[in-house]
């Protein structure tokens, strides 16, 4: 294989088609290299499309983009056994275009980014893994495919090739990913009648809503479920650290299938048929896990980058903003003419920093460890939480200061007020 | 040695569902797949590629989106793809299709003189068989349908001594080409084509033949016109609604075990137990 190329993007998600296509609408020559047997059919996601990080790589997206539902309203559910306590926001300024979120489902999306990306004048290549990166001495100058006549040279390489990024570690540019750092996520898509999904969810057409969700639905780890509407299925998952995983014992599909049990979670998927299976690893370590992501002819983005703010379930719009980001540093330098050096490249860190990306993470850096270290968030409080409401609201001729003192002695009980205290600090202190 | 092999993409049936209040097959976000038995073809197209050198040239007629699956084929090394797409065609049973297909190839053949023509045994979403021996008919092709193995390609006397999987055995045949083989499956394995057969697959400038390049004329011979057979009614079969009874074995005395099974089988059927008792005696 003589053929070089200026750029070989290593994947076909959201980082890895931002880039290519940012690429070729660049001018630049790239190559493009999925592992899958099409783009997307080997990546999981939600999934929730978040328009604004799309819009400021292809502004008209929305014309033919394969967009499942706009969302109109946002569900958050703390769940005991039996209960959950929730707070719902619905607007209608969400129903007016152009719409700010929506559903997905990945294996339609990835085709339909991957497409642009090759109209722009990228080549995708697909069922082909990259087994190593080609270096010359430090440099990165190609890749080794699992193909016959598989060298192919280029002198920039972004590797975009997701959580585990087995070429980042291979090649020594990050370590292996810690259980700690990583978050496992289970999910199922279940089929429904769209109208069955409509009148259960009191949406109209191409209107969704998400429900996020956190409490015992992770069984005392670390983690949060989710329920998103799709327009002829709902999506339903949840994802917990996997260090939580392995001390525990707990399989992630009995997560799942408890919480699809659950009296809150088991009417709205009744009737339904599961369609799909899927599970996938979320790097969650945030700002502190995130790794070098540069240096002599290489890039690092998306998930390959840990680049997900778990916080706020944020991932894809990241992934898509840094495979950009690579891409703008690459052409803007072979337009200055300037080599694709570690020196030079430290310009797309500059961009990261500069970006909600690197912002965000930085904000919340304190939380994966406070979230570690005091899983009561995950346990105490939403049962606290339950019995109180269920304490006020349920009419049973004790009278209400009764009531109240109660439930300050079940919080008393359950933390003390030094306890109590320190947590709202330590939350307080995670958010800042 | 030009070969023609003719593909084409169907809905992956592994993951067809049928909808639960229209029983009606809903094909909507199932994945197109090259119909897997015409891999089989294309492997074995190859393989005489391999040994003699040549062309293969791949075919299928279908809507745009057929692309895919073309492409697909050349990554595996085909040399030339076409397809044939018009909205004429559309409603073509077997009937048409073949017409249709064998119109394009001997428009192939004006170019390229074709030695033999590869089909798959059947499609996975139609499993009628009939579009390969359809072709061979209209272009009075000698025809060699569940072809297990080519054993001898005689280029110079132009003859092909092929197995052929029949009821009760294996048939040795023996015919002169050009001829057309239906390719029996599980007989081959499809190769991992190079890294540069992927690029050029990426790039291939895709021949897509309308009606009139295909060389027809008579549009009363394609599509729904040229289409005699009607779906009246698609239904999904009725799940057996009786399940296997499991008999744990521990609560029963091993002496008296094969009469007590043999009772829950005759409570189910008492026919068979009046024949075997009237047999008997």
């Amino acid at each position: 294989m003589a053929e070089k190329f200026d750029v070989i993007v290593v994947g076909a998600g959201m980082a890895g088609n931002a880039a290519a296509y940012t690429l070729a609408k660049g001018g630049l020559k790239v190559l493009q290299i999925e592992r899958g047997e099409t783009p997307g059919s080997k990546n999981v996601q939600g999934a929730i499309l978040y328009s604004d990080a799309l819009e400021k790589i292809i502004p008209d997206f929305r014309d033919d983009a394969p967009l499942e539902r706009h969302l109109i309203e946002q569900r958050v559910w703390v769940l005991d056994d039996t209960s959950y306590m929730g707070s719902h926001y619905r607007s209608e300024d969400f129903n007016k275009p152009p719409y700010n979120r929506y559903t997905i489902i990945r294996a339609h999306f990835d085709q339909w980014f991957n497409r642009k990306a090759r109209e722009a004048g990228a080549l995708t290549i697909c069922e082909t893994t990259v087994s190593e990166l080609l270096q010359d001495g430090s440099r990165v100058v190609g890749v080794r495919t699992d193909r016959k006549g598989g060298e192919i040279y280029a002198d920039a390489v972004i590797l975009a090739d997701g959580a585990n990024s087995r070429l980042a570690v291979k090649a020594g540019f990050r370590g292996e990913i810690d259980p700690k750092d990583v978050a496992l996520a289970v999910k199922e898509i279940h089929f429904l009648p769209q109208e069955t999904i409509e009148a259960r969810f009191n949406i109209g057409e191409d209107e969704g809503v998400v429900i996020e969700m956190a409490g015992k639905i992770s069984a005392g780890m670390m983690g949060t479920g989710f329920l998103y509407t799709n327009k002829e299925s709902i999506t339903l998952g949840v994802g917990c650290m996997l260090s939580d995983f392995k001390e525990q014992k707990v399989t992630p599909y009995e997560l799942l299938d408890r919480m699809k049990a659950h009296p809150s979670i088991a009417p709205l998927i009744a009737g339904s048929e599961m369609k799909e299976y899927a599970a996938h690893l979320i790097p969650e370590g945030g700002y502190h896990a995130v790794p070098k992501v540069f240096g002599d002819g290489w890039l690092i983005a998306g998930d390959a980058g840990q680049f997900v703010n778990g916080i706020h379930r944020e991932g894809s719009n990241l992934a898509m903003t840094t495979g950009m980001l690579a891409a703008q540093t690459l052409i803007e330098l072979k337009a200055a003419g300037k080599p694709f050096s570690a020196a030079n490249l430290a310009a797309y860190k500059a961009r990261l920093d500069d970006s909600f990306v690197m912002k965000d993470l930085k904000k919340y850096r304190r939380m994966p460890e406070i979230f570690h270290h005091n899983k009561q968030f995950f346990t105490t409080y939403p049962e606290l939480l339950s019995r109180a409401a269920q304490t006020l609201i349920r009419v049973d001729g004790v009278d209400k200061k009764t009531k109240e003192k109660d439930i300050k002695k079940s919080f008393l009980a359950s933390r003390s007020l030094l306890g109590l205290l320190g947590d709202a600090l330590k939350f307080w202190r995670a958010v800042q | 040695m030009h070969s023609v092999v003719c593909i084409k993409q169907v809905p992956d049936s592994a993951q067809i569902r049928v909808h639960p209040v229209t029983n009606t097959i809903m094909r909507q976000g199932v994945p197109a797949i090259v119909n897997p038995y015409d891999l089989f073809a294309l492997e074995e197209a190859l393989r005489l590629k391999d040994r003699f050198g040549g062309t293969v040239t791949v075919v299928s007629m279908g809507p745009p989106m057929a692309e895919a699956a073309l492409r697909k084929c050349l990554s595996f090394g085909a040399d030339d793809a076409i397809l044939v797409s018009d909205r004429a065609f559309a409603g073509s049973d077997t009937l048409a299709t073949s017409y249709a297909l064998s119109a394009t190839i001997r428009k192939i053949m004006d170019n390229m003189p074709v030695d033999l023509i590869f089909t798959g045994k059947q499609t996975i979403d139609g499993d009628t068989a009939q579009v390969g021996p359809g072709i061979a008919k209209r272009l009075d092709f000698q025809l060699l349908t569940y072809v297990s193995k080519i054993v001898d390609l005689d280029r110079d006397k132009r003859e092909i001594l092929v197995e052929r999987r029949a009821e009760g055995g294996v048939q040795l045949l023996r015919t002169s080409t050009p001829c057309l083989i239906t390719m029996l499956e599980g007989t081959n394995e499809m190769r991992f084509g190079d890294l540069d057969d992927l690029f050029r697959a990426a790039r291939y400038d895709l021949k897509v033949w309308d009606r009139a390049a295909a060389g027809i004329d008579a549009v009363e011979m394609i599509g729904l016109k040229g289409s005699p057979t009607v779906v009246s009614k698609v239904f999904a079969p009725k799940p057996r609604s009786q399940r296997a009874e499991i008999v744990d074995t521990q609560d029963h005395d091993p002496k008296n075990l094969a009469a007590t099974l043999l009772a829950k089988v005759f409570t189910q059927h008492p026919k068979l137990e009046q024949e075997i008792a009237k047999r008997a005696s």
